[in-house]
């Protein structure tokens, strides 16, 4: 299998949705230079640069979409799309159902966050859990470079918006990606490792600290299963009850605020329908109610890390609950 | 510039805007009645939105906004429905899901209407990109207010339309007010259309109560999208005589302004110079008034016979 970045995965997705189907497009600030391979295949019409002007790129990708095309926008750090909020929320995830279904809205935006690279709360937010809290969108955050690419070749074909966040911790890690028709359906969690003991949820950079987090806990006797939800919406709540129901406890990590993350829904879901497979609390673990600081030591202090995810792991199977 | 316009009927003109007028006292009486939802009505403004939508194509595209009965109506939409749709019934347009201020007909080519104000100016461009990307016919109207145009985005969408060749008339009701704001206070110059000439859009304010100057003139700016593939921005001055919604005691108001604009009532323009040049009878233009009249009557009837919609469709349409 080919190795390549998640970046580059990105690039193989829409090249081949582009050969696949003639209504897809790209157009956003830069994507039209950073990807000049895609404009030499398909042209400068279906390769676009954008004025610096989000909240009308995110308009026209909308109402693109909704006539015929199958639009690709990058809108490059999260935090931006504080100006195509109206466009994405209200536009994009409603207009579908206040016209009682006349219209739907293809459409996939991409957008870079994360640690990695000190760049500071305006360009790193986690933010996935604004739009999981909207309705009419899709929310995805692959892992890794295969994950991104499947995962965006189905964003494409869905008839749905899709946020597609990419981790800017994970941009440029390596990893073997199929190059066949493998897409993933949205909505499918993938269980990294099994386990027994406690289950570790997770999505984008901070399943890879899980994975970390699993050898510590194995080389200390616990077991524990790790499952990467790869789209926050559809949540593949089965997936993680399965696996809650397996081993009896649970930590939820992720790099967005702790507070009204997706982990507190999973956590809330999680005590509703398996309340009776718990042998423990609840952990989560997640960034502090504070904008990320540029500061490396500060920016990864952000992040849970490996040893904190092990250590409350370790500390829902060592402790006694009556 | 070719001037092969199709002729169109004048009392077929001011039949329309009876209709339209009809239909908002209609939901005035009702609203006041407490029997329909008050709505944002284009009282006063028939002859901008007949004028225009009178001057497209079957196969072009709509987006509007909130004051939208008179687009919905001018393009042939049916009363009952609509009055259903406000009426949050079953039998609406929108299944009820929309109410009066987000109403689309996919089937008329009302495509997308925004309560969000600039939203419509947003989608524009995206709309008009699939025509020209696919190679589809049509062009794209996008109506909106002047409150619309002091947004961000309709500065943008200009700016992307002009950069893109894209076939979009912006056509903006100027009606002097932005909700409880009187557009003297909101803008930095006298017209909206003086903002077009700096992203390099022609652009021309016209009398948006005489229904004959808005189509001959929607006539020429359609036809110029059409051979141009670009844009093209009508300012329409008009003036909302009935306040921003149902019910706005308009005490803000200027009576002076209000008055000579209520002088300058469309209908009656229309309708006193069909009858003064002789083209129409006076006991003709009561009979419009009365067949419009029936057909309010009979869309009254539809929206009230149509049932609410089931409580266990109430996540339907979502997602696709
Ligand atoms: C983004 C946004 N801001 C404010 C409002 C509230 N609002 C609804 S209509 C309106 C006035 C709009 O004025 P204009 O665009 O001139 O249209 P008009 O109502 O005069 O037809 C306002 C302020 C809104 N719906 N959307």
């Amino acid at each position: 299998m080919p190795i390549l970045t998640l970046y580059d995965a990105v690039g193989a997705a829409l090249t081949e949705e582009m050969r696949r189907d003639r209504t897809v497009m790209a157009f956003g600030e830069g994507i039209a230079t950073k990807r000049h391979e895609l404009v030499s295949e398909f042209g400068a019409l279906r390769v676009r640069n954008t004025p610096l002007a989000e909240g009308i790129i995110a308009g026209t990708a909308v109402g693109a979409a909704a006539t015929g095309l199958r639009p690709v926008i990058d809108l490059l750090f999260a935090p931006f799309l504080c100006y195509a909020m109206d466009e994405l929320v209200n536009s994009a995830g409603k207009l579908r159902y206040m016209s009682g279904g006349q219209w739907s809205f293809p459409l996939v935006t991409l957008a870079m966050t994360g640690a990695g690279w000190g760049v500071g709360a305006q360009h790193n937010h986690n933010v996935e859990a604004w739009f999981v809290h909207s309705p009419g969108l899709k929310v995805v955050m692959p892992s890794t470079p295969a994950d991104a690419k499947g995962l965006l070749k189905a964003a494409i074909r869905d008839d749905n918006p899709v946020l597609f966040f990419l981790d800017i911790g994970l941009l440029h890690e390596p990893g073997e990606v199929p190059d066949t028709e493998a897409t993933i359906p949205l909505g499918t969690a993938a269980v990294r490792r099994e386990g027994h003991d406690v289950t570790l949820v997770s999505y984008g950079k901070t399943v890879h600290n899980c994975l970390r987090a699993a050898d510590e806990l194995a080389a200390a006797g616990v077991s524990a299963e790790v499952v990467d939800l790869r789209s926050l919406k559809p949540l593949d709540m089965p997936t993680v009850l399965a696996s809650v129901a397996k081993t009896g406890r649970l930590v939820v990590v992720h790099e967005a605020n702790r507070l009204c993350g997706v982990g507190a829904e999973i956590a809330a879901v999680v005590a509703e329908e398996a309340f009776a497979s718990l042998k423990a609390p609840i952990a989560r673990l997640g960034g502090p109610d504070a904008p990320v600081a540029a500061s490396y030591p500060l920016e990864q202090a952000f992040v849970p890390q490996a040893a904190a995810i092990a250590a409350a792991a370790e500390r829902l199977c060592r402790r006694q609950y009556a | 510039m070719a001037q092969n316009f199709p002729q169109i009927d004048p009392s077929m003109l001011l039949e329309q805007m009876l209709l339209i007028r009809a239909y908002e006292e209609a939901i005035v009486a009702g609203s006041a009645a407490g029997a329909v939802p008050g709505t944002c009505t284009s009282v006063g403004q028939e002859a901008a939105a007949v004028g225009v939508v009178n001057a497209l194509a079957a196969e072009d595209l709509i987006l509007t906004n909130h004051r939208s009965a008179g687009h919905l109506l001018a393009r042939g939409a049916d009363p009952g429905r609509l009055l259903a749709e406000v009426m949050g019934r079953e039998g609406g347009y929108c299944g009820g899901r929309s109410g009066s201020l987000h109403i689309a007909v996919k089937e008329l080519g009302v495509v997308l209407t925004s309560t969000i104000v600039g939203g419509e100016l947003a989608m524009a461009p995206g709309v008009a990109l699939s025509r020209s990307m696919l190679g589809l016919p049509g062009i794209v109207v996008c109506f909106f207010g002047d409150g619309a145009a002091c947004e961000g985005r309709f500065h943008e969408s200009l700016n992307l339309a002009a950069l893109w060749n894209l076939p979009v008339l912006y056509v903006c009701e100027n009606n002097h007010w932005q909700a409880f704001v009187h557009r003297r206070e909101a803008m930095s110059r006298e017209h909206v259309s003086d903002w077009a000439a700096s992203y390099g859009i022609p652009a021309q304010t016209i009398d948006g109560n005489d229904v004959l100057a808005v189509l001959a003139a929607a006539q020429t700016a359609t036809e110029q999208v059409r051979t141009s593939g670009r844009p093209y921005l009508l300012e329409v001055l008009t003036y909302r005589t009935r306040g921003h919604f149902e019910p706005d005691d308009q005490a803000y108001v200027d009576r002076e302004e209000l008055a000579a604009w209520l002088a300058r009532d469309p209908i009656k323009l229309l309708g006193d110079r069909l009858v003064a040049d002789g083209s129409m009878t006076a006991s003709g233009h009561a009979r419009l008034a009365d067949k419009v009249a029936t057909r309010i009557c009979a869309a009254h009837a539809f929206a009230d016979a149509s049932p609410y919609p089931n409580a266990d469709t109430l996540t339907r349409d979502v997602y696709a």
